[in-house]
């Protein structure tokens, strides 16, 4: 087991690495000369020579890439052009809320998915099973910025229960919460649908059906808490996801989240700001995955035999 | 075949048919069992684009002339629509089911030929990684970790912001995000077709590694590239959307869905309803006609991939 930690630890630094090297590749591929994108047009050449001195940008590539780094383990992540402060201090301030906006999508898609995904599992091959696949097949096919804007012009405009925009009180959360888990409802579906399957065909749900334990017992104690391993550890990954992913939901609902900061980044082409959030996220995502990584190999132990 | 001699059976037998006859019916069969509102709205989708000059009753960049109002036209069963602009017009007085005609354009072109390039690049990486192995598939393999750990959408985002927006630019950001999908599944099909007798039999009749691998490996792992990338698709397609909608997508005044959805969102709370529903219902039953249609492939031509 401890191998197992060691080397799923070794690989998600190399993977971080990885990440490192591919945003800081593409920065200096495609992302033009800083210097030109933040002056006025037709400035001196000693002024633009004078701030890329100041950003660090006349030294070689490696010895940029060096400076990167160490900064990134010194917890700097950038200074944004555009609000002229630290881009971790922007990222950590819009946490909360993104956090409350990604928790209730995932509430909603777990209240939503699993239940659905465990009749359909269950009533194999009737209309609960159809109702799964059609909502396992809309899931994928709506997407969620469309489905936010019919929300808001059903029930912001035509019906008016529901406030529209901003983040206010609980009612605040509906919609965008609705908008945002969907796909994940679905996912949060198949995923049950298909881990309650592979249970109930299994040879101990045959044993407790043989013993004549009544099919509620079966299903809610023995098939039930077993398939629900995958499902679990894949909800942390899905928050961090959530969390970081919500960018359109967060626009069309106003949400002062980690997603409107990162638009707000696109909008003023502020590739500091662009590329720290993505940074943050790597960092976030590469460490839910070993953490999931570790926790199946604790429950199963086959896993830590493979590579 | 066993052909019926003697006296006539009970049974009626059918009568041999001839080779090109029953090639036909096997071809009629496939068609029969396709999933019917998937290829309808796709011929529906592909003609829309390949004559949206013809069919557009309007130009798409253009305000329609004789609608009234002008702008914000409701469509034509609405209160005040009128039979010029069916589906109503938009906030610059533009037709938007002509808008819709020539956006088609741009799902199908991004869709398709974004799809091509990620499966191009990932079936190359998925073969080369497999197959020689060694430094070459830890390289490639731990590339593809890294890339698949950011997400797409996020990933898609931080490319636009550095390309700008255009169209052939969200091409190659679509092939540079999704061939790691690609990469992934190919090689751990790769792994196993490389013990197989006639690739063994290829390399001791002294195939090259490049001709091994283009003549035996490659026409052997095309179904499940085939099967990926029309699953892909549709997600392929609502990441372009979705891209046009945040404004890094396809430039106005060039008409896409995605980029149609976020001209209808500043007017949105004021029950302008057909400008956002129309793009968005297209979107969807394309997006639902792909799904439909990968779902059919898989089962046809992959049964190991049937429970993806």
């Amino acid at each position: 087991m401890r191998q197992f930690i060691i080397r799923r630890f070794f690989y998600s630094i190399i993977t971080l690495l990885i990440i490192s090297i591919t945003i800081f590749s593409l920065v200096r591929i495609a992302g033009g000369d800083p210097a030109r994108l933040y002056s006025e047009p037709g400035a001196r050449e000693e002024d633009l020579a004078r701030m890329r001195a100041q950003w660090g940008l006349d030294k070689s590539y490696p010895e940029q890439y060096f400076s990167f780094i160490s900064n990134i383990f010194k917890g700097d992540i950038g200074q944004s052009f555009q609000f002229n402060r630290p881009v971790r201090e922007l990222y950590f301030q819009r946490f909360t809320a993104s956090l409350q906006l990604s928790a209730g999508a995932l509430i909603f898609a777990v209240i939503v998915g699993i239940p659905l995904g465990i009749l359909s599992a269950v009533k194999l091959n009737t209309w609960w099973d159809s109702l799964g696949k059609i909502v396992a097949l809309f899931g994928l096919a709506i997407p969620n910025f469309w489905l936010g804007l019919m929300l808001l012009i059903v029930f912001g405009l035509y019906l008016s229960v529901l406030p529209v925009a901003g983040k206010g009180g609980f009612t605040h959360l509906i919609l965008p919460c609705i908008a945002l888990g969907w796909y994940y409802a679905a996912s949060f579906m198949r995923l049950t649908r298909s881990s309650m399957l592979e249970v109930l065909g299994s040879e101990y749900i045959k044993l407790a059906r043989l013993k004549g334990m009544p099919d509620y017992v079966v299903i809610g104690k023995h098939a039930f808490k077993n398939a629900l391993i995958p499902v679990v550890t894949w909800a942390g990954i899905y928050l961090v996801l959530l969390l970081n992913t919500a960018v359109v939901i967060e626009v069309i609902f106003a949400w002062p989240g980690i997603g409107s900061l990162l638009y707000s980044g696109i909008f003023q082409r502020d590739f500091p700001l662009v590329q720290g959030a993505v940074i943050v996220m790597g960092v976030l995502i590469v460490a839910a995955n070993f953490v999931v990584d570790i926790t199946y190999a604790y429950i199963d132990p086959r896993i830590r035999l493979t590579r | 075949m066993v052909l019926a001699s003697g006296p006539a059976p009970e049974l009626s037998v059918p009568a041999p048919m001839s080779a090109t006859r029953s090639l036909l019916m096997a071809r009629l069969r496939t068609i029969r069992e396709m999933p019917l509102l998937a290829v309808f709205v796709l011929t529906i989708l592909a003609i829309m684009a390949i004559f949206a000059n013809v069919i557009s009753p309007h130009d798409p960049t253009l305000p329609v002339e004789g609608v009234e109002p002008a702008f914000f036209a409701p469509p034509m069963w609405a209160e005040g629509g009128s039979a010029t602009a069916i589906l109503g017009t938009d906030f610059q007085g533009r037709d938007v089911f002509s808008r819709l005609v020539h956006g088609s354009r741009v799902s199908i072109i991004v869709g398709l030929v974004g799809t091509l390039v990620a499966a191009a690049i990932g079936t190359a990486m998925g073969v080369l990684s497999g197959y020689l192995g060694r430094w070459i598939d830890t390289v490639i393999m731990r590339i593809t970790d890294a890339w698949l750990a950011l997400p797409a959408l996020i990933f898609a985002i931080f490319l636009a912001t550095l390309l700008g927006p255009s169209m052939w630019n969200i091409v190659i950001i679509i092939g540079a995000i999704f061939w790691t999908r690609y990469a992934r599944v190919i090689r751990g099909e790769v792994l196993s077709l490389r013990e197989r007798e006639f690739v063994k039999l290829a390399e001791v009749a002294g195939a090259s590694k490049f001709r091994v691998m283009i003549r035996h490996i490659v026409p052997n792992v095309m179904n499940t590239t085939i099967v990926l990338a029309s699953l892909t698709i549709g997600v392929v397609i609502i990441a372009e959307a979705s891209l046009s909608f945040l404004g890094v997508g396809v430039p106005p005044p060039a008409p896409a869905w995605g980029s149609m959805l976020a001209e209808a969102r500043p007017t949105l709370l004021t029950g302008r309803w057909w400008l956002t529903v129309f793009p968005g219902l297209a979107i969807m039953l394309v997006v639902l006609a792909t799904q439909l249609m990968g779902d059919w492939l898989r089962v046809k031509l992959d049964p190991q991939l049937r429970n993806l």
